[in-house]
C-alpha cells in the first residue's frame, strides 16, 4: 500500500513540478468531461490551449485578461504568505472600479491626460479603503478576515448596483443600469494601435519586479513571511503582527482596486453591474498555482487567462457552457493542493504487513517475524 | 398582526436553511476541521436536489440527493485535508470555487425547468390557533426536523461517549491518537456528516425555500453559516437561535421592501451581510472567550507521528 | 538475576530493529523484564528509548525481531491491543484533554464497558489505594503539572496493567514529589506489576530500579544491576565516556546588569500563570539560574524579559538602570539583551527557512537602514556560525527542521552568543539535546560568562543548574525565591523551595546585605 513519508527538506523540484502535474490531471479530467458531453475532446483542448495563442491579436487579448489577474494575485500572494486570508479581493476590485469611475466622470472635454493617473490612484485608494475595513475589524475586534472580507464582497456588489441603477445612471442610457461612457481622455492609454492591450500590462510587469524585491530582498518582506510561517518566531523576533496585517491588506486591496480601475477605464469604458467578473476569486487560484511567487504568478495568470478565453471560445464554437471555465479553474486548484503534498512528502510503496497473529499457547521461541520495511 | 405572524413563519423557514448548514459545520469543526467549502457544497447540493426533484417528483429524494452530493464533495475535501494534510483553508476555498463553477455548469439545463406545485403543510388543529397557528404550525416538516436535530446533536455532544470522543479529538488529536482512537477515520466521518447536512440545506433552498434553480442562488448563506458556528461558540442550541436571528434579518428586508419603505432596495439586500459582520465583531471582541470555547485543534494539521 | 528460563519473563524484546528514513532508531535491541521488576531503560536523548517504548505500546511496528509476552510471540498492532495485553503507558508529554474533567479523561482512556459514574467512583478508590491525590470532577486545565501526572497514572492503573511504562516521569516533579512517586511504584512492583522506567537521570535509576538496560545510538550497550553501579560506570555505558567535566573558574563580578523589581503581571492566557512581585538581579560575569518545575510561571517570566510580552509595569524590568519593561524584542536586542527560547522549531527558528534566513530573526547587521538585505553577507555570517559552533548541517541553505535537536540548539545559542550580548537569557538550554552538544553549549555559556557577560538560565534540570550557575533562585506559583549561592544550596532545600516553601523575608534582607 502507499505510504507518505516526510522529506527532511522541501523538494525544490516538486515545487515547480507540482503545478505542471496538477495541470496535467486537470486536462485529463477535462478530456473525460468533454467526452461525457459528447464533444470531441481534441477540439475541446485545442480551443482552450491553442486558440488563445494563435495570433498576435489573440496574444494581446491573453495579456489583457492576465493583467488584472497578475495585479490582484501579487497582492494576494503577500497576504497568503503572511497568513492573512483576504478572500474579498473581488469586493476591493469593485470598490476600486467605483472610485475610478467617480473620478473619470468628473472629466469634461477640456481635461488633460493627467486624469488617467488620477483615475488609477482613485482605484488604488478605493481598494485600500475596502480592505482597510477588514484590517481594522481584525486589528481592533479580532474579527475573522475571511468572513468579513467575503461579506464585504456582497456589500460591494450591492453598492455597485445602487450606483448604476440610481445616482450614476446615464440619463441618456435608455434606462439601462450603466453610467455614461467615459470620455476618451480618461481611457487608459493603449500600447499598440489596433490592439486593445494597454499600459496596464506594463504596470503589471513592473509590479512583478517590485513584489519580487519586496518579498525576497527586503526585511519587511522577510518579516511578513516569518509572520505567516511561524507566528511564535515572529513574536520572538519582535516583528509586529499588526503591521503585517495592515501592510498585507492595504497592499492587496490597493492592487485589487488598481485592477478594477484599469478594467473600468480601459476595456469597459463605463461602470455596469457586470464589472465584477470573478477576477478577485480567480486571482486566488492564480496566486496558489503560481506558488505565491511573483514570477510563477505570471505563468499561472497566463494559464488562467487561457481558461477564460477558452471558455468563451468553447461557448461560441462548440456550444459548451461558459461556466466550464469555472469548473476547470476550481479543479486546477483542487488538484494543485493535492499534488503539493509531494513537495513535503515522498510516496513509498510498502509491502502489506502480515495480519497480527493470535496468541498461540506454548510456542517456545516462535519464529521471528520479519516484516521488512521501507 | 397577521403579517407579523407571516414574518415569524418566514423567519423559521429561512432560519432552517442556515440551521442545517451551520449544524453540519459545527460537527466537523468540533472534530477540528474547518470546511470553507460550505458555499460550494450547498450550491452543488442545491442543483443536485433540484435535479432529483425534477426527475423523481419527490422532495424527500431531493433532500437525499442533496445530502449525497454534499457528503461526496466533503469526502474529497476530507481525504485531502486529513490524509494529505493540505491547508484546510485553501482546500476549502478550492472546494467553494469549484462548487460555484460546477453547479453553474450542471445547472444550465435546469434553469428553465419548473417543479410541480409545492405542497403546503399544516399540523391539524394546532395550525388553526390564531396567530400561533400561522406563525409556527404551517411549516415544512424539515423545520421541525431541524429543531429535533439540534436537540439530538446537543445530547450527542454532551451526554454520549461518542460525542466526548469527538470533542476530545477536536481539542487534541495527538492525545486521542495516543489513546488509540482512529482519529483520521472519525474526522472523515465528521466531515462527511457535516457535508451531508450542508447538502440538505442546499437542497432545501432550491426545492422548498425558493423552488427554482438559478446560478449562485445560495447567495452567501454558506459563508454566513460558517460565521454562525463561531458566533454560537460551537453549541447546537445557540446555532439554532442564531440561525433564526439571521433568518429574521433576511426576512425583515423583504418585509420592509414590501411595506414600501423608502430605502433603496440594494441597502436592504445588504442587511444580512452587514449583520453577519456586526455579529462577528461583537462575538470576536473577547478573544479569550473564543479561545476557551473553540476546539483547540481547528485548522491545524495532524500528523500521527511515528 | 538474569538467569532463569524464558518462561519467567513477562516482557521480552528479541533482536528488535526499527529503521527511519534518516536513522536506525533501534538496532537489534534486546530487553528482558521479569514480573514485579522495576526495569530502567537508560540512554541520552536520541538513543532510541522512545522508539522502543512506542513499539511495546503498539504505536509503531518493528521492522525486524520479535516481541514476547509471557513467553509467547505477539504482534502489538495498536495501543488498544497493548492495553488488552495489559501494557499501559504514562507519557512524558501527557495525553490529557484540558477542557474535560479528570474523570472524563480517564474514561476516554479505558475501553468502553463502564459508565462515567462508575469510572468516577473507581478513580477515588484507586487513587486512595496508591496514595495518589486526585479530584475526578475538576477540569484538567485547572490542575498543576504534578496533579496531571497523577491523573495519567490513575488512568493507567485502572486498566490493571501487568506492565506499566513511565516515560521520563520525574522531569515535572519536585524532589519531594519524586519520592512519593517512588513509593507508589514500589508498591505496584511488590504486587507483581512490571515497571519500565525510562530516564536519563542516573541517581534516580540507582535509587529505584532493580535492573537497567542501557541504550546508546540505537544499540544496547549493557544490561546491569544499577544498585551495583556508580554514576561514572553508568555514564560510560550511556555515552561511552565519563561525563565531561566543565572548567569552572571563580566569578569576577561586575555591576548589576538586569534588575527585576515589583514585576507583577496578570496572566494573559486563560491557562497561564500570573507573576507576582518578582525581584532578582543579575550582575556582569555571573550566571543566575532559575530552577522550578514547569508550569510555575517560567514561560510568562521569559516572555516579559524577552519583550514578547510588554505589559510589565513601568520600572519593573531594568537593564543597566534603564527601564525596558515596555520595549520590544528588537529594541532590547539593540540594548544588549539576547534571548534563547525553549522551543527551537517554531519560535527560535522557522522550520522551513534556511539557516541563513534564520539568522535574520535576531541579527540585523546586514540589513540596511532602508530595509535592503545583503544576501551574500548573511550567508557568510551563517557559515561562520556553523563552523564556529560546530553545527552539523547540510550547509547554510539547509532547512532548520533538517537539523538534529542538538545541532539546531547549538546554532541558535551560537547565533545569540555571536551577537556579543551584555545579557543573555537562555530557557532550557539543553532540553532534548544529546550529551555531546549539551556539554558544548554549557561550555559556551560558561565562556561567555567568563568574558563578563551576565547570564540568566532557566532550566528544569537541577543538575545542569548546579553545574553552571553561580547563584540560584526558584520560581514557584509565579513568585521567585530569594537567591542563594550555588555552593551553599542543596537539592533537598531547592526541592522544598520548588513547592514555594522558601524562608520568610528576614533571610531575604540578610542575603541582600551580603550582596550590596
Amino acid at each position: 500500500m502507499l505510504k507518505l513519508e516526510v522529506r527532511p527538506q522541501a523538494s525544490k523540484v516538486m515545487s515547480v513540478m507540482s503545478p505542471v502535474l496538477a495541470l496535467a490531471i486537470t486536462v485529463v479530467i477535462g478530456t473525460v468531461l468533454f467526452m461525457l458531453l459528447g464533444k470531441d475532446p481534441v477540439r475541446g483542448l485545442y480551443v482552450f490551449f491553442v486558440e488563445p495563442l494563435k495570433s498576435v491579436y489573440a496574444l494581446t487579448e491573453l495579456a489583457m485578461k492576465a493583467t488584472p489577474l497578475i495585479l490582484i494575485a501579487l497582492g494576494l500572494a503577500v497576504c497568503f504568505r503572511s497568513n492573512v486570508w483576504n478572500i474579498g479581493a473581488e469586493g476591493q476590485f469593485v470598490v476600486g472600479a467605483i472610485a475610478a469611475a467617480g473620478v473619470a466622470m468628473t472629466a469634461d472635454k477640456d481635461t488633460g491626460r493627467w486624469i488617467v493617473g488620477a483615475v488609477l490612484v482613485a482605484g488604488v485608494l478605493g481598494g485600500m479603503l475596502w480592505a482597510g475595513i477588514v484590517a481594522f475589524l481584525r486589528d481592533r475586534f479580532n474579527a475573522n478576515e475571511i468572513l468579513v472580507s467575503l461579506m464585504l464582497v456582497y456589500v460591494a456588489d450591492q453598492v455597485l448596483g445602487y450606483m448604476v441603477y440610481g445616482p450614476w445612471k446615464d440619463p441618456a442610457g435608455f434606462n439601462f443600469p450603466q453610467t455614461i461612457t467615459f470620455l476618451k481622455s480618461t481611457n487608459v492609454p493603449k500600447l499598440f494601435p489596433g490592439f486593445r492591450v494597454n499600459i496596464g500590462l506594463i504596470i503589471a510587469l513592473c509590479a512583478v519586479g517590485a513584489f519580487w524585491v519586496l518579498l525576497f530582498r527586503t526585511y519587511a518582506g522577510f518579516q511578513l513571511q516569518v509572520g505567516g510561517l511561524a507566528p511564535a518566531a515572529a513574536r520572538y523576533a519582535g516583528f509586529s503582527s499588526r503591521k503585517a496585517l495592515w501592510t498585507a491588506l492595504l497592499l492587496s486591496g490597493g492592487m485589487a482596486g488598481l485592477a478594477g480601475a484599469l478594467e473600468v477605464a480601459g476595456p469597459l469604458g463605463q461602470l455596469t453591474p457586470y464589472v465584477p467578473a470573478g477576477y478577485g476569486f480567480a486571482a486566488i487560484i492564480v496566486a496558489y498555482v503560481g506558488r505565491l511567487h511573483p514570477v510563477g504568478i505570471i505563468f499561472s495568470a497566463i494559464l488562467m487567462s487561457m481558461f477564460y478565453i477558452g471558455g468563451e471560445l468553447a461557448q461560441s464554437r462548440l456550444g459548451l457552457p461558459k461556466s466550464l471555465t469555472g469548473v476547470f479553474q476550481g479543479l486546477l486548484l483542487f488538484t494543485l493542493l493535492a499534488c503539493d503534498t509531494l513537495i513535503h512528502y515522498r510516496i513509498r510503496w510498502q509491502a502489506a504487513r502480515p495480519a497480527p497473529k493470535p496468541l498461540v499457547a506454548g510456542s517456545i521461541g516462535g519464529s521471528p517475524i520479519t516484516g521488512k520495511g521501507a | 398582526m397577521d403579517s407579523f405572524a407571516l414574518l415569524l413563519a418566514a423567519t423559521l423557514n429561512s432560519g432552517t436553511v442556515l440551521a442545517f448548514a451551520a449544524l453540519g459545520l459545527l460537527i466537523n469543526e468540533r472534530a477540528g476541521i474547518v470546511n470553507l467549502g460550505a458555499e460550494g457544497m450547498m450550491l452543488v447540493a442545491a442543483v443536485a436536489g433540484y435535479a432529483t426533484a425534477v426527475h423523481t417528483g419527490s422532495d424527500w429524494m431531493a433532500f437525499a440527493g442533496g445530502a449525497a452530493a454534499g457528503a461526496l464533495l466533503a469526502a474529497a475535501f476530507g481525504v485531502l485535508v486529513i490524509w494529505l494534510n493540505t491547508n484546510q483553508y485553501a482546500t476549502g476555498l478550492a472546494l467553494s470555487l469549484f462548487g460555484t463553477g460546477f453547479s453553474a455548469f450542471v445547472g444550465i439545463r435546469y434553469t428553465q425547468e419548473k417543479l410541480t406545485e409545492r405542497p403546503s403543510f399544516q399540523i391539524p388543529f394546532l395550525s388553526d390557533i390564531p396567530f400561533i397557528g400561522p406563525a409556527f404550525f404551517r411549516q415544512h416538516p424539515m423545520v421541525y426536523i431541524a429543531i429535533a436535530l439540534t436537540i439530538a446533536l446537543a445530547w450527542f455532544l454532551y451526554r454520549s461517549r461518542a460525542g466526548l470522543v469527538l470533542r476530545a479529538i477536536g481539542e487534541s488529536p495527538e492525545s486521542a491518537h495516543a489513546l488509540g482512537y482512529p482519529v483520521r477515520r472519525i474526522r472523515l466521518i465528521a466531515v462527511m456528516v457535516g457535508g451531508a447536512l450542508c447538502g440538505v440545506s442546499g437542497a432545501y433552498i432550491s426545492v422548498v425555500y425558493t423552488p427554482l434553480w438559478v446560478e449562485g442562488m445560495v447567495a452567501g448563506k454558506g459563508w454566513i453559516a460558517l460565521a454562525l458556528t463561531t458566533f454560537a461558540t460551537w453549541r447546537p442550541a445557540r446555532v439554532l437561535l442564531g440561525a433564526y436571528l439571521f433568518g429574521g434579518v433576511t426576512m425583515l428586508q423583504f418585509h420592509l421592501q414590501g411595506e414600501g419603505v423608502q430605502i433603496p432596495s440594494q441597502f436592504l439586500t445588504m442587511m444580512p451581510y452587514l449583520a453577519t459582520i456586526v455579529v462577528l465583531v461583537l462575538i470576536s471582541r473577547n478573544a479569550t472567550f473564543i479561545r476557551v470555547n473553540m476546539p483547540a485543534s481547528i485548522g491545524k494539521p495532524f500528523f500521527p507521528g511515528s | 538475576m538474569n538467569s532463569g528460563s524464558e518462561h519467567s519473563l513477562r516482557l521480552e524484546l528479541v533482536n528488535i530493529s526499527k529503521q527511519y528514513p534518516a536513522v536506525k532508531a533501534n538496532d537489534s535491541v534486546n530487553l528482558r523484564v521479569k514480573p514485579g521488576e522495576i526495569h530502567a531503560v537508560l540512554g541520552e536523548n536520541g538513543a532510541g528509548k522512545s522508539t522502543m517504548m512506542k513499539m511495546i505500546y503498539g504505536a509503531v511496528r518493528p521492522d525486524e525481531g520479535e516481541i514476547r509476552w509471557n513467553g509467547q510471540a505477539v504482534q502489538i498492532a495498536s495501543p488498544a491491543q497493548a492495553r488488552t495485553l495489559g501494557i499501559s503507558m504514562v507519557y512524558q508529554h501527557f495525553s490529557l484533554f484540558d477542557t474535560l474533567t479528570a474523570a472524563e479523561n480517564v474514561w476516554l482512556g479505558l475501553d468502553k464497558s463502564l459508565t462515567l459514574a462508575e469510572v468516577t467512583q473507581r478513580i477515588t478508590q484507586v487513587a486512595r489505594e496508591y496514595g495518589l491525590d486526585v479530584e475526578p470532577l475538576r477540569p484538567v486545565h485547572t490542575l498543576s503539572v504534578g496533579e496531571r501526572q497523577r491523573v495519567e497514572i490513575v488512568r493507567a492503573l485502572m486498566t490493571k496493567p501487568k506492565c506499566l511504562i513511565l516515560d521520563e516521569p520525574t522531569s515535572v516533579l519536585t524532589p519531594q514529589a519524586v519520592e512519593t512517586l517512588f513509593v507508589t511504584l514500589r508498591k505496584l512492583a511488590s504486587e507483581g506489576t512490571s515497571i519500565l522506567y525510562i530516564s536519563h537521570k542516573l541517581d534516580e535509576i540507582r535509587a529505584l530500579c532493580h535492573n537497567c538496560t542501557v541504550l546508546r545510538g540505537g544499540k544496547v550497550t549493557g544490561e546491569v544491576d544499577p544498585t551495583k553501579e556508580t554514576n561514572a560506570s553508568l555514564s560510560r555505558l550511556m555515552i561511552g565516556a565519563e561525563p565531561p567535566q566543565l572548567q569552572h573558574i571563580q566569578a569576577r563580578l561586575g555591576g548589576v546588569v538586569l534588575e527585576a523589581r515589583g514585576l507583577t503581571l496578570p496572566k494573559e492566557d486563560h491557562f497561564g500563570m500570573s507573576l507576582s512581585d518578582i525581584r532578582f538581579e543579575v550582575r556582569a560575569g555571573e550566571i543566575l539560574g532559575i530552577a522550578g518545575v514547569s508550569g510555575n510561571g517560567q514561560q510568562e517570566l521569559m516572555a516579559a524579559l524577552s519583550g514578547e510580552d510588554t505589559r510589565a509595569p513601568k520600572g519593573s524590568i531594568q537593564l543597566f538602570g534603564k527601564d525596558i519593561a515596555s520595549h520590544s524584542p528588537r529594541r532590547r536586542r539593540k540594548e544588549g539583551l539576547h534571548f534563547v527560547p525553549e522551543e527551537r522549531l517554531g519560535r527560535g527558528a522557522v522550520p522551513t527557512l534556511s539557516l541563513a534566513q534564520n539568522t535574520l530573526l535576531t541579527r540585523t547587521e546586514h540589513v540596511s537602514a532602508t530595509g535592503w538585505i545583503d544576501v551574500g553577507a548573511v550567508q557568510l555570517m551563517a557559515a561562520n556560525l556553523i563552523s564556529r559552533f560546530n553545527v552539523r548541517a547540510g550547509g547554510t541553505g539547509a532547512a532548520a527542521k533538517s537539523l538534529s535537536g542538538g545541532n539546531l540548539q547549538k546554532f541558535i545559542v551560537g547565533r545569540e552568543i555571536a551577537a556579543n550580548p551584555k545579557l543573555l537569557i537562555v530557557s532550557q538550554p539543553t532540553w532534548g539535546v544529546d550529551v555531546g552538544a549539551a556539554a558544548q553549549i554549557r561550555g559556551e555559556l560558561l565562556a561567555l560568562r567568563d568574558q563578563g557577560c551576565a547570564l540568566l538560565v532557566v532550566s528544569e534540570e537541577l543538575d545542569e543548574l548546579f553545574e553552571i550557575c553561580d547563584r540560584l533562585v526558584v520560581i514557584a506559583q509565579g513568585k521567585v525565591s530569594p537567591s542563594i549561592p550555588t555552593s551553599q544550596a542543596t537539592v533537598p532545600q531547592i526541592g522544598e523551595w520548588m513547592s514555594g516553601l522558601w524562608n520568610a523575608p528576614a533571610n531575604l534582607q540578610e542575603t541582600e546585605h551580603a550582596q550590596a
